[in-house]
């Protein structure tokens, strides 16, 4: 019987003995999860396929992401990011220099026939204009008036092939630099986000043409994503069967550094 | 008369309530879940705050026009860089907790200071995997004690709140306020009233504010913008929310102090409770209605076969109780 009671006492004394070192140790203790690749992390990781799976299973694919009024531009489209890729790419800058007269948006991969596009032929093509809210993966918003060409189009043109399953966006910008290797900025998005009404190769901000700090000349919007899902400065989209040959094999930039592909929440 | 031949330490105490069974393992181990999810997600939560420490109200944040309701930040002043705390447009100087703090040595302009956030240092991406992960946890320990507290009858007897209780809340104020704590079979008024905040107030909306976060969400169910004004304002009520969880954290680790944490931690561990003398160890009459079924009618009174800590102690506790 007293041991019993003992036992309780000595259980109920240890619970509350470990609760408290575990917040006395404070959160240092904690650190080791922001090492990638360390095995509680890639557990707790696991998390972001559940939560793609659910959102993919409680949002129907052609659900659109909520439209604003033109009163509800209040602002300019924040820069955030890549800015000016002038600043380390020459390509790039030779381009700008030249109004884009020389860019092409590439689409090859999985496609029966590879495509090119000029600026002057993207904005010749029938367009779609939308006035949607950017959030930042940081927690801001933004809302701000979008045109450009519906990216299921682009794709149907290019006639993609069975097996495709991802659209790897490769972009002009380069991160890093400095002491780390450069590496070029690319994102990449499953067949739903591609085909989606509401996802366009964006020229147009506002009214007037994409400026450089938004992405110039093409920037795809997926709005249902975060904004690391909206690539700047797209030069190819490539129709892949999966991403693990790209970057470090995450399947975007971001997601080579540790944040979730799918980026919907 | 048995407690003293047997020798038994509670004999010489003073008067003591029956040993009840309180808390059904399922209340047990879903409050144990929520207590480490709820650690991670506040730490966490900080770490995504902090890449942006400022709050808003309306669809969007404010970068040419001022919807900021909180803003945390450090300047540079005539002193060196002070850290800075900006609420409703009074701004107060809040250097070494917000805005600008030291860890390992190192001045960091960050808005919760390292101690405060998982990881200590820098990275979003880490706060938001932590963060989603006990997410999942937080909303399935919540869908399992739902069930289980439906069928045990937990949610009726114990949470939900009913006109007495209402009726008494005045009285368990007053006592609460003179720390003269009445440990009966049930929860007290204010504890219901806390409790039922918890799991029908302050858990819905910092869930849903978390949903109304998401774009994807959004998309699929548009409501979830209107139902609170706006993406931005949903984050700032996700924060306030946070912000009265940790209060309810606050108090709810004081009343156990105060009420005896011995007693308090075995109930929510084993189960058994110890209560004021004179209550009554069976079910209350609503309880009874809700909480049949062969468990519950077998545990709730503890009998020298049922109970590890010696029943017939409190059975004849609870007679003599009954026969004054």
């Amino acid at each position: 019987m007293s041991g019993l009671i003992l036992n309780r006492r000595r259980l109920i004394g240890l619970g509350a003995a470990s609760a408290g070192s575990l917040v006395l140790a404070g959160c240092d203790q904690f650190d080791f999860l922001g090492q990638r690749n360390d095995p509680v992390r890639d557990f707790l990781e696991r998390a972001n396929s559940l939560t793609y799976a659910a959102q993919r299973a409680l949002v129907g694919q052609q659900a659109l992401a909520r439209e604003f009024s033109e009163s509800e531009i209040r602002q300019g489209q924040r820069p955030n990011g890549s800015t000016d890729p002038r600043q380390n790419v020459a390509e790039y800058r030779t381009l700008e220099a030249n109004g884009f007269a020389g860019y092409k948006l590439r689409i090859t991969g999985l496609v029966e026939t590879p495509k090119e596009y000029s600026l002057a032929e993207l904005q010749n093509m029938p367009s779609r204009t939308q006035i949607t809210r950017h959030d930042c993966v940081e927690g801001w918003s933004c809302i701000a008036k979008w045109t450009g060409v519906p990216l299921g189009r682009l794709l149907d043109e290019a006639k993609v092939k069975p097996g495709a399953k991802f659209i790897v966006y490769h972009c002009y910008d380069v991160m890093g630099g400095g002491l780390s290797k450069p590496e070029p900025y690319y994102e990449s998005s499953d067949l739903i986000d591609a085909y989606h009404p509401q996802t366009i190769a964006a020229y147009g901000l506002n009214g007037g043409a994409l400026p450089v700090e938004n992405g110039a000349p093409i920037r795809i919007r997926i709005e249902r994503a975060l904004g690391y899902k909206q690539p700047k400065y797209v030069h190819t989209i490539e129709v892949a069967d999966g991403f693990s040959q790209y970057g470090l094999g995450q399947g975007g930039y971001w997601e080579d550094h540790g944040y979730d592909w799918y980026g919907g929440i | 008369m048995t407690d003293q031949a047997l020798g038994k330490p509670e004999a010489d105490r003073p008067a003591k309530g029956p040993l009840i069974y309180r808390q059904a393992v399922l209340t047990r181990i879903t409050h144990w879940v929520w207590a480490i999810a709820l650690f991670f997600m506040l730490l966490s939560g900080l770490q995504i705050w902090n890449a942006h420490p400022a709050l808003y109200v309306g669809q969007q944040s404010g970068f040419e026009f001022d919807n900021a309701i909180l803003r945390i930040g450090a300047e540079n002043t005539p002193e060196g860089p002070r850290g800075f705390t900006t609420v409703f447009g009074q701004k107060f100087d809040t250097t070494g907790v917000l805005g600008m703090s030291e860890l390992r040595g190192t001045t960091n302009f960050v808005g919760f200071p390292g101690w405060a956030t998982i990881p200590s240092f820098r990275d979003l991406a880490t706060g938001r995997v932590v963060h989603f992960f006990f997410a999942w946890i937080l909303v399935g320990a919540l869908g399992i004690w739902a069930i289980s507290s439906l069928l045990n009858g937990h949610l009726w007897r114990d949470v939900i709140l009913k006109p007495r209780d209402f009726r008494e809340l005045p009285r368990d104020i007053w006592d609460h306020a003179r720390l003269k704590f009445h440990h009966g079979r049930s929860y007290s008024p204010l504890q219901k009233f806390a409790y039922f905040g918890v799991f029908f107030v302050l858990f819905p909306l910092i869930i849903l504010t978390g949903l109304a976060m998401s774009p994807t969400m959004d998309a699929g169910w548009p409501w979830l913008i209107d139902l609170f004004g706006g993406r931005q304002t949903a984050r700032t009520i996700h924060f306030l929310v946070m912000v009265l969880l940790v209060l309810f954290f606050v108090i709810h680790i004081a009343m156990v102090l105060l009420a005896g944490p011995i007693n308090e931690l075995r109930s929510m561990i084993t189960g058994y409770y110890r209560t004021s003398p004179g209550t009554d160890a069976s079910l209350p009459l609503e309880g009874r209605e809700r909480g049949r079924g062969r468990s519950g009618g077998r545990r709730e009174i503890p009998t020298p076969d049922s109970s590890p800590q010696g029943g017939g102690e409190q059975a004849g506790a609870n007679r003599q109780e009954k026969s004054k």
